[in-house]
């Protein structure tokens, strides 16, 4: 295997675009090692994208945040504006695996991983978050919910890797949340996962919700109808249990070691409600901080 | 083909030859026989293979050689200084906080890491950065207050 660090795009891509039949690209290595060592994977090339400034900054642009995909776990947690305005996103990652983990393992890396488990996604989609893709027909944007198209599958072309993020510009009583279940408190996968995404009124009623769950599909599931159920509602017991049960509804989970089709379909509704609240409480305390 | 990296390694600088494949942990252990680091599991489960790189606690058995390029990094070898045992080492003695010793440079690692960065952590802080390290023997309690005593021994400075 040859191992290259490319120090741009355009040499990356020059690289990418080679003729060798096996290439990975290299972020954290957190997912890509361990399946070379397992032999899932076989690269003859790897590329490193971390030498490329582009993939490594997080900045805020035009009154958004663009994030490299290759800022690790622990540099999206320690970066104190990023968790004020978007900590749904933040707390999310921070979920994913050990101390060790959180030095390397990136946001880019999580979603090109694509497993349908995958804790940073949910979260990214909630927010309508958006990825900036290099290739060698030029560069474009799309929404990250249509990079990932089945377990291990993305929908980026031979030649293209995703350089950073953009998250829209946050509205002033918005707020985000994710919450997810394990079968134990650290260093497990999710059963699990429900991010929410949600601004208020003047009034301080839900203006607008976006839900997004992990590992209950092959893809994360956008809960439109679900979350129409909770617009113009401050979360009322009522509203959120019909909105619970047709978070459960929304669900096509697959029973395996961690879960079966039934608990994880409950377990959605039960968190989806949650990340509700908790995105309601955060962009209400965001509202009244606006108001003063 | 090999590549040729040149890097720290606690404070010396090294230079190496390593294939594409070759992970920090064997640079470590096979080219530069700094054998303290243990591989437990090679797929970042166990955190036996602990060490810091650019100041990040990190398994080194996710790292390629490759990469490390320009880098600083710390192993269980640079802990003890001037043949003094860093007081993690001696809570750990003390405490008899190890049994087969193979988790115990990781532990060690990551224990120095968390009070560089939070010198006075609670137990759940102690218990939380310490996640990504297993023990197979111990069953934790002895490693978890070796790291509190020595973070108690330094807030009151009878250390350091």
């Amino acid at each position: 295997m040859i191992y290259q660090a490319p120090g741009n795009i355009a040499e990356a891509i020059r690289l990418l675009s080679s003729n060798n039949q096996q290439i990975r690209i290299l972020a954290g290595g957190t997912d890509l090692i361990p399946q070379m060592h397992t032999r899932r994977v076989n690269p003859q090339l790897v590329i490193d994208i971390k030498k490329i400034p582009e993939t490594r900054s997080i900045q805020f642009i035009d009154g958004s945040y663009v994030i490299g995909s290759a800022v690790t776990g622990a540099e999206l947690s320690e970066h104190l504006p990023l968790q004020r305005d978007w900590p749904g996103i933040v707390e999310a990652f921070d979920l994913i695996g050990s101390t060790q983990i959180q030095s390397r393992a990136t946001l880019g890396g999580n979603l090109c991983n694509a497993s349908p488990a995958a804790d940073s996604v949910p979260a990214l989609i909630a927010a309508q978050a958006t990825c900036r893709i290099a290739g060698p027909k030029g560069e474009r944007i799309i929404r990250v919910e249509d990079v990932v198209i089945s377990p291990g599958r993305t929908s980026l072309q031979p030649g293209e890797f995703v350089v950073s993020f953009t998250l829209p510009t946050k509205h002033a009583r918005s707020a985000d949340a994710y919450l997810r279940l394990i079968p134990r408190t650290e260093m497990d996968i999710a059963i699990v996962g429900a991010a929410a995404c949600l601004s208020l009124n003047e009034e301080g009623a839900c203006q607008e919700l976006r839900i997004a769950l992990g590992a209950v599909a092959p893809c994360v599931v956008v809960a439109e109808k679900a979350a129409q159920i909770l617009v113009g509602t401050r979360l009322d017991e009522k509203s959120l249990k019909q909105f619970s049960a047709a978070i459960s509804a929304a669900c096509r989970p697959i029973n395996d070691k961690r879960g079966t089709i039934e608990y994880r379909s409950q377990v959605a509704g039960v968190l989806a409600c949650r990340s509700a609240k908790i995105a309601f409480e955060r962009a209400s305390r965001n509202r009244e901080g606006s108001l003063a | 083909m090999k590549n040729h990296v040149k890097a720290v390694v606690n404070g010396e600088p090294v230079e190496f030859l390593c294939e594409g494949t070759d992970t920090l942990l064997d640079v470590l252990r096979n080219e530069l026989h700094l054998t303290g680091t243990k591989e437990g599991c090679g797929s970042g489960d166990c955190g036996a293979c602990s060490v810091m790189l650019n100041n990040r606690l990190v398994c080194s058995c996710l790292v390629f050689g490759s990469e490390v390029s320009g880098a600083d990094i710390e192993t269980i070898e640079g802990m003890s200084k001037d043949g003094e045992l860093h007081p993690l080492q001696q809570k750990f003695l003390d405490n008899a906080a190890l049994q087969c010793g193979i988790c115990t440079p990781g532990f060690l690692v990551a224990a120095k890491a968390l009070l560089d960065r939070q010198p006075n952590p609670s137990e759940s802080e102690v218990r939380y950065w310490l996640a990504g390290n297993l023990c197979r023997c111990t069953g934790y309690d002895k490693i978890v207050q070796s790291v509190l005593d020595v973070a108690a021994d330094m807030t009151t400075g009878e250390r350091r």
